[in-house]
């Protein structure tokens, strides 16, 4: 199913699976993998196909010292009911007083989502009983939100390598300012429920996706993007495992020129990757749900991360009506521009939409075109980059402190860096080599100094945290290249006179499939220098092993190649 | 002592006269001997003798905090009072002590008065007579004056003495019977379609409902938030301005607020109303009106006349459509209101465990009286989805156009308007509740209620006696933040009229039994 989803170009077609009975034809979805553009023809199959349709509305906690209409701190993790003033508690005559700094974080992220921003905007009460929600209503923007028709572009891959992305765009309808819930945590065995008020009234940012997506690796890329750029505004963390950013999918599907279908909207989704799996489940479960006859129920339902799919939620009320209602404590919320500021207004007191959109970062998208531009590297490596928090910074401060080119540093940076971390589930912060250490490593390796190879087994011991520099590892490991040409004579004759059929095997074990091509000029100096690489202990500049190896190439390659041909 | 005005006590508190304790001893005195009024929820006896103590070393060593500085006052008890119980007389609320004070209550403590206790009021200011808290009704003290007993025509039953007392009006009727029973010399209310000045014109004070936004909210228990306003019951009319001058100005804590500072002023005597010109909106001339309180007011037109001030009839147009409109608006905040009471942080909470909903259930059923949950259910009925428009949206709209009626007057170079508070003076309890809450306070608020929808100040002032030797209240109404040229107003007509005091003579003959029988009588 996962693979089903992947390079979802809009369209779903059904496909015709044979079933051991043969005559009738059992709908199964699959997707037109490589048919990225266009609709599968219903001809084709002799049925319609599908077109999934997925919204999102995405609540971004935002970051903020403290809520957004109280004093009281915001902290994550704090001991249960210890941040919640009398107002978050809901004791009756409290007031909500808005915070200036939730209000420009959400105007930051409207202008960064090219919204435009509403100078007047207003406060509704959305009234439903739960435990969490001691007001027993939330205050949020019902009718006239502080933005609203915005755009955000991502991109995806087409494929399973990073090397081909096309950029799309959804519509961003508006973003709202409103209050966080409480938690309740259910004991069962006890049959309580507790309530836990720290997160009450903790400002959040609703983003509401226009349905624009049609599959869950969309889903997941629009996701990324957002939160990346919140991350880069600091409007919020943005960090889904602790809950500042909550997704939901509505999902529906339709035949091409029909109405859209029933939506089901899908909660519980704390990862993004669960969002792609949740979103493509959900698609999935409907044309199966519509294909055997069945209909889709307007109904929420909860992702199940374990089983991978999605569940109906248990909701005994039916639906809900919020009797929505104009906040009366709130005057409209006024933004002003640098035109419409009041001369005599106190600055302290006033949001002026100029003024945070001229201090705007750069947004990801900038940032991304910008290293592509300045360090020549590739467009993918760029989003590689952005992707990981702290990488960017990290490569930039490698590029600064050594001598070699960007475009060589971006592979030690993807290629061993992040492969270490990932595999042992590090952030980029928790690296055990800082930027400065890898600069000097590359800078060993960029002065000639040792071997890249040699350069590999320093980063080895680097990794292994324990404070010495790698000039240090390579003189304790006497790794520095051989500059005594006569020296370098001597192992490579050795090797050539004495281990012949090391040499050979070692050739074959490690580059047989190079071999193949073995009367290409190139791979001369592999055959020639990989063994007595291998002999010298990464010791010896390729250039002068190269060099030196010229001389013995006749024999060497007669050497292979009658062994390869006997064998043969 | 205790008949002076605040001023005047203030100033005899700073001449040494008298000290703020003993000040404060004869209120807790007199508080104990008119308890049958039930004006009082909770008497805070040792905290108040305290502040006066505090009080007293201050004016000992000649640092007084101001004219409030040992003044012993009451608070209406929806206004949220740190360490002593609030409980806008409701089953919800008993014993919640909170842990904060409201603005208001925060700015007299801070300048010095001394808080003798909490004052009864409606459940939840959801009424018009003081009558349907859970504490029981309070008693209007003129009901035990000379005035009242010397016109009382002998019942038929002479057996039932206690039937002949009457209300005070509502909601804040617990202040206005404390401040005219001189159990304190100033007190708070809170006025949303009349309940500060309703009371104060049947119990023979002044009740200022301020500008909207001139003075906090914060701590004042919300019945309608965009029509509440803390109201001020004072004895005299430059009183309110003392307490008004004390009690204004924006607060960080409500944002409704305006923010311009506000100047507390001192109220010239006027000695010119030629200047002046004095609206008397006829839509105000409603139906169930008395003939008598429409002669006084006719009178008092004619005294603004006679005084060379211009007396014109103007239109209010869209005043009838207030009370229905108040219905919808007022209930619709209510349920929003009311929500938050669900057993959980503080409050009430019933035994039912079953379940969340129950409990909620449970605890709202028992906590609330029926005026509460009335006004409750019909609020979410208007907000419902399928209601909002027809009811929300348009009663807000008829609420614009009210207001506009008072501005397009005001524009037009009216000053002042000048109308009843009341329909009439007030009745017996026993006729008051014949009829349900929703229709009297239909009928009550119809000549205040518009003003609160307009958010305009205005004040009631004690006129006369009624026939039945009972106080009648006129109305003045301002232009909005004009509370200085309004209160001048009213100071001078204050001047005019001489309302007569109150003689109450036999006030410790009711001391015990009649408690007991307004006990009962509270749950019937």
């Amino acid at each position: 199913m996962a693979a089903a989803a992947r390079g979802c170009g809009g369209v779903w077609c059904r496909v015709w699976q044979c079933g051991a009975g043969g005559s009738a034809p059992r709908g199964q979805c699959s997707v037109a993998g490589s048919a990225r553009s266009a609709a599968v023809p219903a001809g084709k199959s002799g049925l319609a196909p599908w077109v999934p349709v997925v919204g999102l509305e995405i609540h971004a906690q935002i970051s903020s010292n403290s809520k957004l209409f109280s004093g009281s701190q915001v902290q994550f993790a704090a001991p249960p009911n210890s941040v919640v003033s009398f107002f978050d508690a809901s004791l009756p005559g409290t007031l909500p007083v808005i915070n200036r700094r939730c209000v420009e974080a959400a105007v930051m992220t409207g202008l960064a989502l090219n919204c435009s921003i509403n100078k007047r905007s207003l406060f509704d009460r959305k009234h439903y009983f739960y435990a969490d929600l001691p007001a027993g209503y939330q205050i949020t923007q019902q009718r006239v939100p502080i933005a609203v028709n915005g755009t955000l572009s991502y991109s995806l891959c087409t494929d399973n390598k990073m090397s081909q992305m096309v950029t799309k765009t959804v519509r961003i309808k508006q973003i709202q300012l409103e209050q966080d819930s409480g938690k309740s945590l259910h004991d069962d065995t006890r049959s309580q429920t507790l309530v836990d008020l720290n997160r009450a009234g903790v400002g959040l940012m609703e983003v509401v996706m226009e349905p624009d997506m049609c599959c869950g690796e969309e889903a997941a890329a629009a996701v990324r993007e957002l939160q990346l750029i919140l991350q880069t505004l600091g409007s919020s963390h943005a960090v889904m495992a602790e809950g500042q950013l909550r997704v939901d999918a509505n999902v529906s599907v339709h035949h091409p020129g029909e109405p859209y279908g029933v939506r089901t909207e899908v909660k519980n989704i704390n990862s993004i990757r669960f969002l792609a799996k949740a979103v493509d489940h959900e698609i999935q479960r409907q044309i199966e749900e519509l294909e055997n006859g069945g209909t889709v129920l307007n109904e929420t339902r909860a992702f199940d991360s374990k089983l991978g799919c999605t569940v109906p939620m248990r909701d005994k009320e039916g639906k809900q009506d919020y009797r929505f209602m104009p906040e009366p404590n709130l005057p409209p919320l006024i933004l002003y521009d640098t035109k419409s500021l009041p001369a005599n207004m106190n600055h302290q007191q006033v949001v002026n939409i100029d003024w945070i959109h001229e201090r705007l970062p750069d947004l990801p998208s900038v940032k991304r075109a910008k290293l592509v531009e300045q360090y020549g590297i590739l467009p993918e490596h760029s989003f590689t980059l952005l992707n990981e928090d702290g990488l960017t910074e990290f490569f930039e401060n490698v590029v600064k402190h050594t001598q070699m080119k960007p475009k060589k540093v971006i592979g030690w940076i993807l290629n061993d860096l992040l492969s270490y971390l990932n595999q042992h589930s590090l952030t980029v912060k928790e690296s055990p080599v800082s930027s400065s250490i890898l600069a000097d490593l590359l800078n060993l390796l960029e002065r000639k100094e040792i071997s890249s190879t040699a350069a590999k087994q320093v980063l080895v011991e680097l990794w292994k945290g324990e404070g010495k520099t790698p000039l240090e590892i390579v003189k304790e490991k006497k790794l520095e290249l051989i500059q005594d040409q006569e020296a370098l004579e001597q192992i490579c004759q050795a090797v050539i006179d004495g281990q012949e059929n090391e040499v050979i095997m070692m050739v074959e074990g490690s580059l047989c499939s190079t071999a193949v091509c073995g009367t290409k000029k190139g791979v001369k100096m592999v055959f020639f220098f990989s063994p007595v690489d291998w002999h010298l202990s990464c010791r010896a500049s390729i250039g002068a092993v190269k060099l030196l190896l010229s001389d013995y190439q006749p024999f060497l390659l007669l050497s292979y190649f009658t062994k390869c041909f006997c064998r043969n | 002592m205790l008949r002076a005005s605040l001023r005047e006590v203030s100033a005899a508190l700073k001449e040494g006269h008298v000290s703020p304790t003993e000040l404060c001893q004869r209120c807790l005195a007199l508080i104990k001997s008119t308890k049958f009024l039930n004006a009082y929820i909770t008497v805070v006896e040792e905290t108040a003798l305290k502040q006066a103590e505090e009080s007293e070393k201050r004016y000992r060593t000649g640092q007084p905090l101001g004219v409030l500085d040992g003044i012993p006052v009451a608070v209406k008890d929806n206004f949220s009072t740190a360490g002593i119980e609030t409980t806008c007389a409701s089953e919800m609320l008993k014993g919640y002590i909170p842990p904060y004070s409201a603005t208001v209550v925060q700015k007299l403590l801070d300048q010095g008065a001394v808080l003798l206790g909490k004052t009864n009021l409606d459940e939840f200011a959801m009424g018009s007579g003081s009558t349907d808290g859970v504490f029981g009704p309070v008693r209007n003290p003129w009901s035990y004056s000379r005035q009242y007993k010397e016109k009382l025509v002998p019942k038929s039953h002479p057996e039932d003495e206690d039937s002949n007392w009457v209300i005070t009006g509502g909601s804040s009727g617990g202040s206005a019977a404390a401040v005219s029973s001189f159990t304190c010399f100033a007190a708070l209310g809170s006025d949303t379609g009349g309940s500060t000045r309703n009371p104060a014109a049947h119990c023979g004070v002044v009740g200022l409902k301020p500008t909207y936004g001139l003075i906090s909210r914060h701590g004042l228990i919300p019945l309608v938030n965009s029509m509440d306003v803390p109201g001020i019951l004072t004895r005299c009319v430059d009183d309110a301005a003392v307490v008004l001058g004390s009690l204004a100005g924006h607060d960080p804590k409500d944002s409704t607020t305006v923010q311009d500072s506000f100047k507390p002023f001192e109220l010239p005597n006027l000695t010119d109303v030629s200047k002046l010109s004095i609206g008397i909106p006829k839509e105000y001339h409603a139906p169930g009106l008395s003939s008598e309180i429409l002669a006084l007011w006719s009178k008092a037109a004619d005294l603004f006349k006679n005084a060379g001030a211009n007396v014109i009839e103007v239109s209010l147009p869209h005043t009838r459509y207030s009370i229905v409109c108040y219905h919808v608006l007022c209930t619709a905040e209510v349920a929003s209101n009311m929500a938050r009471f669900d057993g959980l942080e503080y409050g009430h909470r019933s035994d039912m465990n079953k379940s969340t909903e129950s409990m909620y259930a449970a605890t709202r059923r028992e906590g609330f009286n029926d005026v509460v949950r009335g006004r409750i259910l019909s609020g979410n009925y208007f907000l419902l989805k399928q209601n909002y428009e027809n009811y929300f949206v348009k009663a807000q709209k008829v609420r614009r156009l009210i207001a506009n009626d008072f501005m397009k007057v005001f524009r037009s170079g009216v000053d002042i308007l000048l109308t009843p508070t009341t329909l009439s003076d007030a009745v017996p309890y026993t006729e008051f509740i014949k009829e349900d809450n929703r229709t009297r306070s239909a009928q009550d608020d119809i000549l205040t209620q518009a003003v609160n929808m307009a958010g305009l100040p205005a004040i009631s002032v004690p006129t006369a006696l009624s026939e039945r030797g009972l106080p009648v209240g006129l109305q003045f109404i301002g232009r909005s933040f004009q509370e200085k040229q309004l209160l001048t107003v009213a100071k001078w007509f204050e001047k005019q009229v001489k309302f007569p005091m109150i003689e109450l003579e036999e006030v410790k003959r009711h001391d015990h039994g009649v408690f007991q029988h307004q006990k009962s009588a509270s749950f019937s």
